[in-house]
């Protein structure tokens, strides 16, 4: 089991390595989704370097916490944190969308072990995340099941009637985590469809809420523990986050929702990375 | 436990009986809740008319009733099989297949899943519900998704056997149930397995391939050509995906292969035998079924005569063919 530290500083460097592996990647596969790897970057390293209980080196372990991406298209970032923590070898990144590689442009849990479900198909992952949390629970183990959500997915019905489910069945081994980057492909959230207020709007459904700022370490690492001793009611973490968080020439690009970048706007955001600017 | 081996006595096997495949269905499932801890259920508000409800009383810990809500319905039992249960759900067919389709596709088949999806009011044969519920397109939804495994029970016997077959295979399975009553068709001898056809006989001039409701008309047909010196043989493709080959080869011996279905004659039973046949072995082929539209409100037996799917009218339909 991998040794978690509460530890600020370590978990901010592993975000920071995390984006690194995540734009390499993304420039070698020539297409992909850098905008929303790179916001939800931090909240996931906290998952994987702090909060989960999880095996790299035993993927099926049976009392691991389940982790389910809903918003597949940031498949770089499950990815690059797998390898990171030891799933697999770090060099099967570069096949990253290749013909015959495990790391499908969205991914598929029957590729990959540490990819725990196929999503790619917005809306779909909570429902997922809930039957997996209420089966864990029928089989009186501990594990939590965390399912990290897109905003312009909350404008799928299906996440609200998977919500519906998860507080009627009081899924308290469960935590939704939104990434609130406010983009979408066709423009800002606010314009396409507004989403807002969406702490309402999940206090309505009945679930314990958690607004925090998703790249603030500590307040990740924070949220992550209040939601784990929250009982009677699945607990959502409502981060608020920047679209391509951590390199100037992506954050709060619409474009870069769906697009690499070139080799020369890696080697920027190489340089950004490297010194810390970007943060 | 004393309350559960007092439960156990009421199962009864269906064996020869006269009932609706899904009042069969109720009652193995919870037979089979005796048995298997493992099996869960979720149904979408329609527990009554699906008969889980008595898996439901019995074990209401294992039993998730997702209220109106059949596409959470499905990916919710994705994650269950993904944290080791044997999830069945079950809805209406329409809803099943046509509202939950890319949630079955996406969230259960991609990854092999191990769900069940046993729906029933099936075809035309759900009466006076009307087009809305009446699924004409269920098979073909779910035949063209890879992977997935298609059955349609003839009467309730086999339908029990369906059920306690598919616990045992591991990956998603759909099972296509009716709401009303049938009349026993398949011998009490008679054991199913996933893929393999079961042959009344075999016919010289025709060979009827049926499935479902439509197995009992097409014996009644073949008993009227025979009257009119007509060799007519029957079979019961109960597995429409995957295909019994080898029993499909056999029935294209015939002079004529007629398949019928209670569905759109595009894409289900009939669209897998003339996809099959045509490229191995050339026939010519009378597909039985809807004819491209919509159902419509009546009694199930009156749409049975509306849309041509008696024995009668198979017979007469067939008579006129090789004439």
């Amino acid at each position: 089991m991998l040794v978690q530290k509460r530890d600020i500083d370590y978990l901010r460097n592993q975000a920071r390595l995390l984006r690194i592996e995540i734009l390499k990647m993304l420039t070698e596969a020539g297409s992909g989704h850098t905008g929303g790897s790179l916001s939800a970057a931090d909240i996931v390293t906290a998952l994987y370097f702090y909060k989960l209980r999880h095996k790299p080196e035993d993927p099926f372990w049976i009392e691991r916490d389940r982790f389910v991406l809903s918003k597949g298209h940031a498949a770089p970032l499950l990815y690059a944190v797998l390898a990171m923590s030891g799933y697999f070898d770090k060099a099967l990144l570069k096949t990253l969308r290749k013909l015959g590689s495990p790391l499908q442009g969205h991914p598929s849990s029957k590729s990959l072990p540490g990819v725990e479900v196929s999503t790619g198909s917005l809306g779909q992952g909570l429902s997922m995340a809930n039957g997996m949390a209420m089966g864990l629970r029928l089989s009186k183990l501990s594990s939590r099941v965390y399912c990290l959500l897109g905003d312009g997915e909350l404008q799928e019905g299906q996440v609200w009637e998977a919500a519906m489910t998860a507080a009627h069945y009081k899924v308290d081994n469960l935590c939704a985590i939104i990434d609130l980057n406010g983009l979408q492909i066709d423009g800002p959230i606010s314009q396409v469809k507004d989403i807002e207020p969406v702490q309402k709007k999940w206090q309505a459904f009945g679930w314990n809420t958690i607004e925090i700022n998703g790249h603030d370490m500590a307040q990740i690492v924070d949220s992550l523990d209040r939601a784990e001793a929250f009982k009677g009611v699945p607990t959502v973490i409502l981060a608020r986050t920047i679209k391509g968080k951590g390199v100037s020439i992506f954050e709060n690009k619409v474009k870069y929702h769906g697009v690499a970048p070139t080799k020369e706007e890696l080697d920027i955001a190489l340089k950004e990375l490297s010194d810390g600017t970007g943060f | 436990m004393g309350q559960v081996s007092e439960l156990k006595t009421e199962v009864k096997s269906f064996a020869g009986l006269e009932a609706a495949t899904r009042d069969a269905y109720g009652e193995i499932l919870y037979k089979l809740g005796l048995e298997n801890p493992d099996i869960v259920v979720l149904d979408a508000d329609l527990s009554s008319s699906t008969k889980t409800q008595k898996f439901a009383k019995a074990f209401p810990e294992r039993f998730f009733n997702m209220g109106v809500s059949e596409q959470d319905m499905m990916a919710t039992a994705a994650g269950l099989s993904l944290a080791g249960k044997i999830p069945f759900a079950s809805t209406f067919a329409i809803f099943a297949t046509g509202r939950a389709w890319e949630q079955i596709r996406q969230s259960i088949a991609y990854s092999g899943l191990n769900v069940k999806i046993v729906a029933t009011h099936g075809g035309i044969t759900v009466g006076e519900d009307g087009a809305s519920h009446q699924a004409i397109e269920d098979i073909a939804l779910m035949r063209v998704i890879p992977g997935m495994t298609v059955i349609v029970p003839a009467d309730a016997y086999e339908t029990e056997l369906v059920i306690k077959e598919i616990v045992k295979y591991k990956g998603p399975v759909y099972v296509r149930l009716g709401r009303s009553k049938v009349k026993p068709v398949m011998p009490e001898d008679y054991r199913f397995s996933i893929g393999k056809a079961y042959a009344f006989s075999f016919g010289k001039d025709v060979n009827i391939v049926a499935c479902g409701v439509l197995v009992r008309e097409a014996l009644i047909a073949s008993r009227i050509l025979k009257d009119k010196g007509i060799d007519a043989g029957v079979i019961n493709l109960s597995t429409i995906k995957p295909l019994d080959e080898e029993i499909l080869l056999r029935a294209a011996e015939a002079s004529l292969v007629v398949t019928a279905e209670e569905h759109s004659v595009i894409g289900g039973l009939g669209g897998a035998v003339s996809e099959f046949l045509s490229s191995i072995k050339p026939k010519p082929l009378l597909r039985i079924g809807i004819r491209d539209t919509f159902g419509t409100s009546g009694s199930s037996s009156e749409l049975m005569k509306y849309f041509g799917l008696t024995g009668e009218q198979i017979a007469e339909e067939i008579i006129q063919r090789l004439r």
